[in-house]
């Protein structure tokens, strides 16, 4: 490609024509950014453009910094390129960047998925010329079964830890699965409670979206209260002193990861549910069939083996990396 | 199906041992006869043969996932288990889907296409995946491919059992030992009602000891015990009953055919004798190597060579049964005095003695096992003189303690993604060392892989490396940027042609990260070549 709209430099994806980053992971002067986990907002740059409802998630993760909001859709023209934010389904604010610069479109789609999970506004579909797409389950064994169902089991899981009078607790990052779960578990089984990270985050939330009463887990909590309820706790906690107070308890883990038995044996949770925030490998090739594009630049997940296969496939496809995969396929960072 | 299936499905989501017997026991409770007697099967390693051929297997997953069959074989080298990447690719994800065949039904159908051509069976595979849900798919492929190993110990599933029908568990692993059919047995027969002669053809369940856990004093009084060497060769049970002499190995294979010349002792023993002891080579009053024994376990058919060149020995360390009297549970000190009076009378060349020493004080047994290497044992078996003859893995009379192993430090080379627990994770690792060369600069030659020794942790941290530093890809495999260097541990080393290194080690693991060395100061091969044993 001649005078590429955005390249990838030691720094973040970058747009040379307007002088801007996407996801920058070294400090630059100015950054777009798709959403508030921690791989794609980092800290140190002097000015930031979001999605609004991001706004107030990624103050509190980094805090007072200069930060614009826009709205979905909202058109941002720096030197004669166009930026835009759509939905991209992946957490509560998260978005895909649109870059259009004379009738050639690129979209960057940060993290997404497909299945409307209730709390995140939609994903939307923008065609384009160029996709650059995560596959962090870019491999077809990948298959999410809805949300609708998974839910089910995972009421189903918490009901059984009620009747044997144990605490159900479940690991979920504290931005985006949490509040997932939070919105759509049946909370009249019993109580949600929360570690103190995902509460703060709750309350980030509750200025953007409706969500759920939940109740904050502090030091006075008595471990008798938490019986038969669910407590929703961030990955890292998983082994801790915190954790054992929760005796008698089940563990149980909600992430994509949980696909693999070998996974879930890692994991020494008891339960795995198998619930994601990104696209499974039909949704990868249903969005990069309707976006219509040309070009696909894979970034994080499998993203050799994927892009191997699309061109394989017909298409014009190609790895770039990133440092969004050094969270990998363990971490919680999903 | 379903049942069983289900029942997989409930060990997969569980850590807890209680839960497991509790999932085993409530199967057991409802499930039909035939389908038990198969279950059981399955948990005791008596798997049915596999149907077909796993490459005919693995490009019609592909087909029927419509992917390209290298993009099968990558998510199969992540998934890290072949029969889990069929099922997630070709399993009914909507829940609605039920296999009306029950186990029983399902293996036997499995088994009356084993003679068809691969296009019938094929055509069978499928109409069965279609309809399978997730873990009736998984408990399918695992029985076609003829891989069935789940998280379940035969000690659980007898402990199930014995829960379930209110028998011993101890009779239960009785019963269970020996080969049995499950195509005919049934759980009557098997379980509940043995009749005597069929138990007469079975080795005693083995009493296997723990590696010693604690300092020698803490294990009271020296003159309690007796120290035996330990021998590398196979654990045996030399059986004569009915006029019939028949040796079962520990791992519970009927080996009388391999060793042809043990029917020599059928007009020695008496009928009731069982004898356990170890199958060692042994020839010109020098014992073998454990390599020397796999030349004649290889074989189906011993010819006259083989058996001259590698004649066989049973080293026999205890007496299980005498007289047609089941002596397990008189003191070991007993069944030694009947064991030596009786391999004295025997004078026999195919049956020796392993040596027992009293012990006075625990300086001797230090002392012996300095010398165990030089004695050609691998280390030393300390057992309590007055306890009986336990059944598996007990924890108290009897100690094994091995001697240390040779080690090595090594650099990785190569890597590869794991299995099972570790799928998706680069956990088998090729280790070098370095070679001069008197043309060019040295060079890391590959001498051995090993897959076990590190924690959790470390795996996760040497993983991350290997993304990070990979150099090409070969397939599933990655060559890795010389940086990491490790102590590796083996049993025994000799000159090997079939290595690159000219040298072969056994049983290779990591001993631990040396993360204090850079791949300088990794040895050579010559150093490894040095710790070859003269003949």
């Amino acid at each position: 490609m001649k005078n590429p709209l955005l390249v990838f430099t030691d720094k973040g994806i970058y747009c040379p024509k307007a002088d801007v980053y996407i996801d920058a992971w070294k400090p630059v002067e100015r950054n777009i950014v798709s959403h508030g986990h921690a791989d794609h907002s980092k800290w140190g740059h002097q000015h930031y453009l979001t999605h609004l409802n991001n706004v107030p998630i990624i103050k509190h993760r980094l805090g007072d910094i200069s930060t614009q909001g826009v709205n979905w859709g909202d058109v941002t023209d720096i030197n004669g390129v166009k930026f835009s934010l759509h939905p991209a389904g992946h957490v509560v604010g998260s978005s895909q960047v649109k870059v259009e610069h004379k009738g050639e479109v690129w979209v960057f789609t940060g993290d997404y998925k497909r299945e409307d999970d209730g709390i995140s506004t939609p994903f939307e579909l923008v065609k384009c010329n160029t996709f650059i797409t995560e596959c962090t389950f870019g491999l077809p064994p990948f298959k999410w079964q809805p949300q609708k169902e998974v839910i089910k089991e995972i009421n189903q899981f918490w009901e059984e830890c009620k009747k044997t009078n144990q605490t159900a607790v479940l690991f979920a990052y504290s931005l985006g699965k949490a509040q997932r779960l939070i919105y759509n578990l049946d909370q009249s089984i019993g109580t949600i409670y929360t570690h103190a990270a995902v509460e703060n985050m709750n309350e980030v939330i509750r200025g953007i979206k409706n969500l759920p009463k939940t109740v904050r887990i502090t030091r006075d909590t008595k471990r008798e209260e938490l019986i038969g309820n669910l407590v929703i706790a961030p990955p890292s906690t998983h082994g801790s002193p915190w954790i054992r107070k929760m005796v008698p308890y089940v563990t149980a883990t909600a992430s994509g990861w949980m696909t693999f038995r070998g996974a879930r044996r890692r994991r020494a949770v008891d339960r795995g549910f198998v619930l994601s925030d990104h696209v499974d490998f039909g949704d990868l090739m249903k969005t990069i069939r309707e976006t219509e594009a040309e070009n696909i630049i894979c970034t994080h997940g499998y993203k050799e083996i994927f892009s191997k296969y699309l061109s394989e496939i017909g298409y014009n496809a190609y790895v770039e990396n990133t440092p969004f995969e050094e969270s990998d396929n363990l971490i919680e960072d999903e | 199906m379903n049942d069983f299936a289900h029942l997989i499905s409930e060990l997969d989501r569980t850590n807890k041992t209680n839960q497991k017997v509790d999932a085993l026991v409530q199967y057991f409770n409802k499930a039909n006869n035939k389908d038990k007697v198969w279950a059981i099967a399955l948990f005791s390693h008596r798997r049915p043969k596999r149907l077909i051929k796993t490459t005919s297997l693995r490009s019609m997953a592909a087909k029927s996932a419509e992917i390209p069959l290298w993009l099968f074989e990558d998510s199969y080298h992540i998934v890290g288990d072949l029969a889990e990447t069929i099922s997630h690719l070709v399993c009914q994800k909507d829940r609605t889907h039920h296999n009306a065949l029950k186990l029983h039904e399902l293996i036997s159908h499995m088994i009356d296409n084993r003679g068809e051509d691969e296009e019938k069976q094929l055509a069978f595979i499928i109409s069965q995946w279609k309809s399978m849900d997730f873990y009736s798919c998984f408990v399918f492929n695992k029985l076609i491919t003829g891989g069935f190993r789940i998280g379940v110990s035969q000690k659980l599933m007898t402990r199930s059992l014995a829960k379930s029908t209110g028998i011993d568990e101890d009779v239960i692993a009785y019963r269970l030992m020996g080969d049995w059919d499950p195509k005919h047995i049934t759980f009557e027969e098997l379980i509940l009602n043995p009749d005597k002669d069929a138990l007469s053809y079975k080795p005693y369940p083995f009493y296997l000891a723990y590696a010693l856990d604690k300092k020698l004093d803490e294990l009271g009084s020296p003159k309690d015990w007796f120290y035996e060497y330990k021998w590398d060769g196979i654990r045996v049970q030399l059986i004569k009953r009915k006029d019939q002499v028949m040796m079962w190995s520990r791992g519970e294979e009927l080996i009388t055919n391999q060793f042809p010349e043990i029917q020599a002792l059928k007009d020695v023993l008496a009928n009731g004798t069982v004898l356990d002891g170890e199958l060692l080579v042994y020839k010109e009053n020098k014992m073998g190597s454990f390599n020397d024994l796999q030349k004649r376990l290889g074989r189906k058919n011993v010819g006259k060579k083989t058996l001259e060149q590698y004649p066989i020995v049973v080293r026999s360390y205890d007496l299980l049964e005498y007289n047609t009297r089941d002596l397990r549970n008189e003191t070991y000190d007993h069944r030694r005095i009947q064991l030596e009076s009786l391999v004295e009378k025997l004078n026999h060349p195919l049956i020796q003695l392993s040596d027992r020493y009293h012990i006075q004080k625990w300086e001797e047994v230090h002392h012996a096992y300095q010398n165990a290497r030089s004695n050609r044992s691998e280390g030393l078996m300390l057992k309590q003189r007055n306890t009986s003859y336990k059944i598996g893995r007990k924890k108290g009379d009897w100690w094994k303690w091995k001697v240390e192993p040779l080690t090595i430090d090594a650099v990785l080379t190569y890597a590869m993604r794991g299995h099972g627990r570790r799928s998706n994770l680069f956990t088998d690792y090729t280790f070098a060392l370095w070679k001069s060369s008197e043309t060019s600069q040295n060079e890391l030659v590959t001498f051995a892989k090993a897959y076990s020794g590190l924690t959790d942790a470390e795996f996760k941290e040497v993983d991350a490396f290997i993304k990070k530093n990979t150099l090409e890809r070969f397939g599933p495999v990655r060559s890795v940027q010389p940086e990491l260097v490790f102590e590796i541990a083996f049993e025994g080393v000799a000159n090997s042609s079939r290595h690159k290194s000219g040298v072969a080690v056994r049983f290779p693991r990591i001993l631990r990260w040396r993360k204090d060395k850079s791949i300088n100061e990794a040895n050579t091969v010559d150093d490894l070549k040095s710790l070859i044993p003269n003949e």
